[in-house]
């Protein structure tokens, strides 16, 4: 609760939190808000000389090439963003902190073996290495969540990892232990809950830069496929005609932007509240 | 020193052993058949199971491993499967582009955002300082290949100031530079501010306002150098963001190097190049990581070996 209370009292926060909460809305209310199917290539979506139709008119947002209605794509886009954004950077915070903490915890070979991995894995380039997933498996939905998700736990586990070590040694901890305390119990009931609010800021920053490599990689052909609606693939599929139909690809583009950069502030808020040390920087 | 140095090189050696072992594996995993593909469709079974005996690809897992391993020792990595060329070949004449690009690109971004970070510090929490930070925060999280496009149009399109794409003049590399360094900008400001307001509360600049020095050289002279350190540290880890980059960069811009390389690879199929592109990368990483390690230890005697 205080925590939200403080979020509130922050503009920028305030502004991220309605723009998520619009395209949450949009979301989940995608059949009842759109005029059109997302792939329906509707009879007078083109011109009579085939060009998509510009912003405004009976089409809000205009059409693309295939003539089919850019607001009803983007509002099913919003789905693909959130779906993946959500599921492959839940699964990456979940991987990240349980690496990180198993390392941290248990330290010595183990810890040595787990870290030096992440360190491995750390030095792929991000975008290649998902290339290369995605080259692997073929990809569709719950693929490209799940290679953003390989990619992204990453940095998670180098937080986590730091973190765990630096409470293990601070004396509570030790008193705990000195009282006999089990080093499951230590784990659950002492240093877990202090990882809490890291894992909350990471889940949330994590959004943006998973939202930003879904668009990158749909971008590149190797995302989410088409017929399926994704604000990067709406971009991929319309980028050649740029000069003559921009709205194409800045309206998607606005969105993707908009989305990261919600998820963004949110998640600098959140850190600047529940990380005492960053305090008075503002 | 030199102790710290060849521990440096040894885990970095480690480190590059075990990306030759993890490209190995995607690429075992791969369910393509490199034979049959370099066959082509027409050829006999025969002729398949005679390229895969000459590239040993029925030997066991660990044999086929030592044998890549071998290759790479030698600065072999393989054969593209569509351009019948050797990927060292490919990458070595798309490298400079690249290297060109990155270093106009680290160029662009450590220009506009530690100048940013400064003025906003300097300014801190006033309108400017609020609205720099916002315009960081769009830098951090706008998608590079909207900033590219959004650039082509604006500034080449429309206004016809530099060419839409390509390669070879000074003008051909404004555009990219400024897309591949926009995303770093945003995190240098962020960085830059936040070092610059540590360095601005220590005594010594204290001591120097003390003294009566100008603000300006009070900031200039003893403010950012010291706030430098930290941010240029970063460097090294940004090689890695910057090779994701290239290759949305590259292919926005028709750029020819190691990124749009990559590009036409994942369009094709061409795994031994997309493969050779992310082990070169993946090795520039490494090597960066260190020269920045190293270097920030001979600028700054207070960094503590480890």
């Amino acid at each position: 609760m205080r925590v939200l209370r403080e979020l509130l009292r922050r503009k920028l926060a305030v502004f991220g939190l309605a723009v998520i909460a619009v395209i949450v809305a949009m979301a989940l209310l995608a059949p009842l808000i759109t005029p059109y199917t997302p792939d329906d290539q509707i009879f007078d979506g083109l011109t009579l000389e085939g060009a998509p139709l510009p912003p405004g008119g009976t089409f809000l947002l205009g059409t693309d090439l295939l003539g089919r209605d850019l607001f009803s794509r983007l509002v099913y886009g919003a789905r693909t963003s959130l779906v993946i954004g959500v599921v492959a950077n839940g699964v990456a915070v979940l991987i990240g902190a349980t690496i990180g903490i198993t390392a941290g915890f248990l330290r010595g070979f183990v810890g040595t073996v787990l870290m030096r991995f992440t360190d491995l894995m750390m030095a792929f380039p991000a975008l290649l290495l998902a290339i290369v997933l995605a080259a692997i498996f073929t990809p569709s939905l719950w693929i490209v969540a799940l290679v953003i998700a390989m990619v992204n736990w990453v940095q998670v586990a180098r937080v986590i990892y730091t973190e765990t070590i630096s409470l293990s040694e601070r004396d509570f901890i030790e008193a705990e232990r000195s009282l006999g305390a089990s080093r499951l119990r230590i784990l659950v009931q002492h240093i877990a809950p202090h990882l809490v609010s890291t894992m909350v800021v990471w889940a949330t920053l994590g959004i943006a830069t998973t939202v930003l490599l879904e668009a990158t990689l749909s971008f590149l052909g190797i995302g989410v496929q088409p017929p399926t609606p994704s604000w990067g693939n709406i971009i991929f599929e319309n980028q050649t005609y740029f000069t003559s139909a921009p709205w194409l690809v800045f309206i998607p583009g606005a969105a993707i932007l908009m989305l990261a950069l919600s998820f963004n502030v949110v998640g600098d808020a959140l850190r600047d509240i529940l990380d005492p040390k960053q305090k008075g920087q503002g | 020193m030199a102790a710290y140095l060849i521990r440096r090189l040894l885990g970095a050696a480690l480190i590059l052993l075990g990306i030759s072992l993890v490209t190995f594996v995607l690429l075992y995993l791969l369910p393509a058949d490199p034979a049959r593909q370099i066959a082509g469709r027409s050829a006999t079974a025969a002729t398949v199971e005679s390229i895969r005996e000459q590239l040993g690809l029925n030997l066991p897992f660990y044999e086929r491993y030592l044998r890549y391993l071998g290759g790479l020792l030698q600065g072999d990595l393989g054969r593209s499967y569509i351009q019948k060329t050797e990927v060292n070949t490919l990458i070595a004449s798309r490298l400079p582009p690249s290297l060109l690009l990155m270093a106009a690109g680290i160029a662009a971004e450590l220009v506009i955002g530690l100048t940013i970070g400064v003025v906003a510090a300097v300014r801190r929490r006033t309108k400017l300082d609020q609205s720099l930070m916002v315009l960081s925060f769009v830098g951090v999280s706008a998608p590079q290949f909207v900033v590219g496009i959004l650039l082509i149009y604006v500034f080449a399109y429309r206004l016809g100031w530099f060419p839409l794409s390509g390669y070879g003049t000074p003008q051909h590399l404004v555009l990219p530079a400024l897309t591949l360094g926009f995303l770093g900008a945003g995190w240098y400001a962020r960085m830059m501010r936040s070092a610059m307001l540590d360095v601005l509360q220590q005594d010594f600049v204290r001591t120097a306002r003390a003294k009566g020095l100008s603000k300006a050289r009070v900031i200039l002279r003893h403010a950012v150098p010291n706030a430098l350190l930290p941010v240029v540290a970063m460097v090294g880890i940004d090689i890695g963001i910057l090779m994701s980059g290239i290759v949305v960069v590259e292919s926005v811009f028709g750029w020819p190097g190691i990124g749009q390389l990559a590009w036409q690879a994942i369009q094709r199929v061409d795994i031994p190049i997309i493969m050779g592109v992310t082990l070169v990368a993946a090795w520039a990483i490494v090597l960066g990581n260190l020269v920045a390690d190293v270097l920030a230890l001979f600028i700054d005697p207070r960094i503590k070996l480890r």
